[in-house]
């Protein structure tokens, strides 16, 4: 329908609801068929391209995640396994829900390193998760890329991370889309292996 | 008469059948709103792993309500308050008591007729009970002690009422062409067959009737597109304070309802039990051709003839549930009064007119 057919006087057989109650039924109707068509194919055994539903049955069932989705956070490390942040506290000033906490000590033994952090929280109850404790760090320490999304606690307490937590995880897991040549997303939902 | 035996067996084939209809009808109506917009429903509930596509719902459900506390609030009737969801489902279930579901079934020396009772005032015994539905809704509201519910009951009475002429009102024209309100006699009527192919269902005869009644039972029985009494997303309705078993009744009465209204329909419109071309011997095709079997297959036939019909206009009424936005609480009454009630009757002279005529 155009706008400026939109206060036009209904016909004498529009207003008898009867040609609108029909053309919801036709939609429905054709999409309940379809559907109906393709679950009984489905039951029957056989490989039907065509859903029937556009539900992803989400504990069984992952949707792949695209690379730049922001997920939990993790902290990189040096060769030596230790963390490459410096505690510059630029994360924790930009950090717009302050939901970040560095402790910083002294680092003696290592001539071009002053700082690094004694300890290096995250509330990820207060975390908004914008991504701007990645941007604002000059050492490329933080990163987002950990594809962890199912984050829940029975307290706000388990809400928290510690630095040792965030070292510990490993960068992109097998959550993430892959693309074809042109752009376009190939994978499809799929099952996780539970170890 | 009947052996008392017989007419009790009968009577459990009714309930089992409603009932089971009716529990069945909640995962209906959530499998087939799922598939029409695209998703999948209920398939959650499992027994030892076992999902059956999501048949154990019902179930679950059953339990939940039974398990529940039936809270009262302190200032309602009591007595009334605890009566009133019983005598809704009474009267939906005492109804199908007048619903043909076959012809005769023929054990030997005895006859069974397949009705439960074979009332010859049978449509007036329907529209009695039917009137007396809104008693449930209206005594629930009102011991509820609860404005909203009060509210509810208020429109329930109004609704129901206002197309309870209605509905009267349809079903006349039909009466006139079939001269009886019988309805094992009216099913009879509609074996017969228009030059000698054409089933004479009560649908080809009475087309507006058909529509117009379809309408005003959907309105009967209180769902979408014609829910102002319970009204969901404003007043809760006339079930507000209700809760476990109390409110699992009004919910069952709504579903009862539905298979009523498709059990009428059925009756009165698509042929009761008719199977096209199945004579009392066999099915006789109108090219000739002969199919003869026994006949308690004939009974069988019938009954499951009835079921499906019974099924499909199940589904009708959930498609139309799941269709249509419902409607505002003027212009269920506008449509009621001012549309469908002249409407009925100008059927009533058109009827009239071609009885007329062909005699």
């Amino acid at each position: 329908m155009n706008v400026h057919d939109k206060h036009k006087p209904l016909t004498w057989w529009e207003k008898t609801y009867l040609p609108g109650v029909l053309a919801g039924l036709w939609l429905t109707t054709r999409h309940f068929v379809r559907n109906m068509f393709a679950h009984t194919l489905r039951a029957l055994g056989m490989d039907v391209k065509w859903l029937g539903s556009v539900t992803i049955q989400y504990p069984e069932f992952i949707r792949p995640l695209f690379p730049r989705l922001r997920t939990h956070h993790r902290l990189t490390k040096r060769d030596d396994g230790s963390p490459r942040c410096v505690a510059c506290m630029m994360c924790e000033t930009v950090c717009p829900a302050k939901c970040i906490y560095i402790i910083a000590e002294e680092k003696p033994d290592a001539p071009d390193i002053e700082k690094i952090p004694k300890s290096f929280d995250i509330d990820l109850g207060l975390c908004i998760f914008c991504g701007y404790c990645v941007e604002a760090c000059p050492e490329d320490a933080i990163r987002m890329d950990t594809g962890i999304l199912e984050i829940s606690s029975y307290g706000r307490k388990g809400m928290m991370r510690d630095m040792q937590t965030m070292l510990a995880l490993e960068p992109k897991s097998k959550r993430y889309v892959e693309f074809d040549d042109e752009g376009d997303v190939v994978s499809e939902p799929f099952v996780e292996d539970l170890d | 008469m009947e052996a008392i035996g017989i007419v009790l067996i009968k009577l459990a084939f009714v309930l089992v059948f409603v009932l089971s209809f009716g529990g069945i009808l909640t995962w209906v109506e959530r499998k087939q709103s799922a598939i029409m917009q695209d998703r999948i429903g209920a398939n959650r509930a499992s027994i030892l792993g076992l999902r059956v596509i999501g048949l154990f719902h019902p179930l679950a459900d059953a339990i939940k309500m039974f398990l529940k506390e039936s809270f009262r609030p302190a200032n309602a009737e009591k007595f009334i308050f605890t009566l009133a969801p019983a005598i809704s489902v009474f009267f939906a279930l005492v109804g199908f008591a007048v619903i043909p579901f076959g012809d005769k079934l023929v054990l030997g020396d005895t006859v069974v007729n397949l009705q439960l009772a074979p009332l010859n005032v049978g449509i007036l015994y329907l529209f009695a009970v039917a009137g007396m539905a809104v008693y449930g809704v209206v005594l629930g509201a009102w011991a509820s002690r609860n404005n909203y519910a009060l509210l509810g009951g208020l429109r329930a009475a109004a609704q129901m009422i206002s197309y309870e002429i209605a509905l009267g009102v349809t079903i006349f024209g039909s009466i006139m062409v079939y001269q009886t309100v019988d309805l094992q006699e009216i099913v009879r009527w509609q074996g017969a067959y228009f030059w000698g192919w054409l089933p004479a269902w009560g649908v080809i005869l009475q087309p507006l009737g058909f529509l117009l009644f379809l309408t005003v039972g959907i309105a009967e029985t209180k769902r979408v597109p014609f829910d102002p009494p319970e009204g969901e997303s404003e007043i809760i309705g006339y079930f507000l304070e209700y809760s476990g078993m109390g409110f699992g009744m009004y919910f069952l009465t709504d579903f009862i309802e539905t298979v009523m209204i498709a059990a009428i329909t059925v009756t009165l419109f698509f042929g009761g039990w008719q199977v096209p071309y199945l004579a009392p011997d066999g099915f006789h095709f109108p090219w000739g051709s002969e199919l003869l079997c026994a006949q308690w297959v004939v009974a069988l036939l019938q009954v499951l003839g009835f079921t499906l019909k019974i099924m499909f206009f199940l589904w009708l009424q959930m498609a139309i549930r799941w269709t249509l936005p419902r409607f505002r609480y003027d212009q269920v009454m506008r449509l009621g009064w001012k549309y469908i009630l002249p409407i009925s009757l100008a059927n009533i002279v058109l009827t009239g007119a071609a009885i007329l005529l062909i005699k």
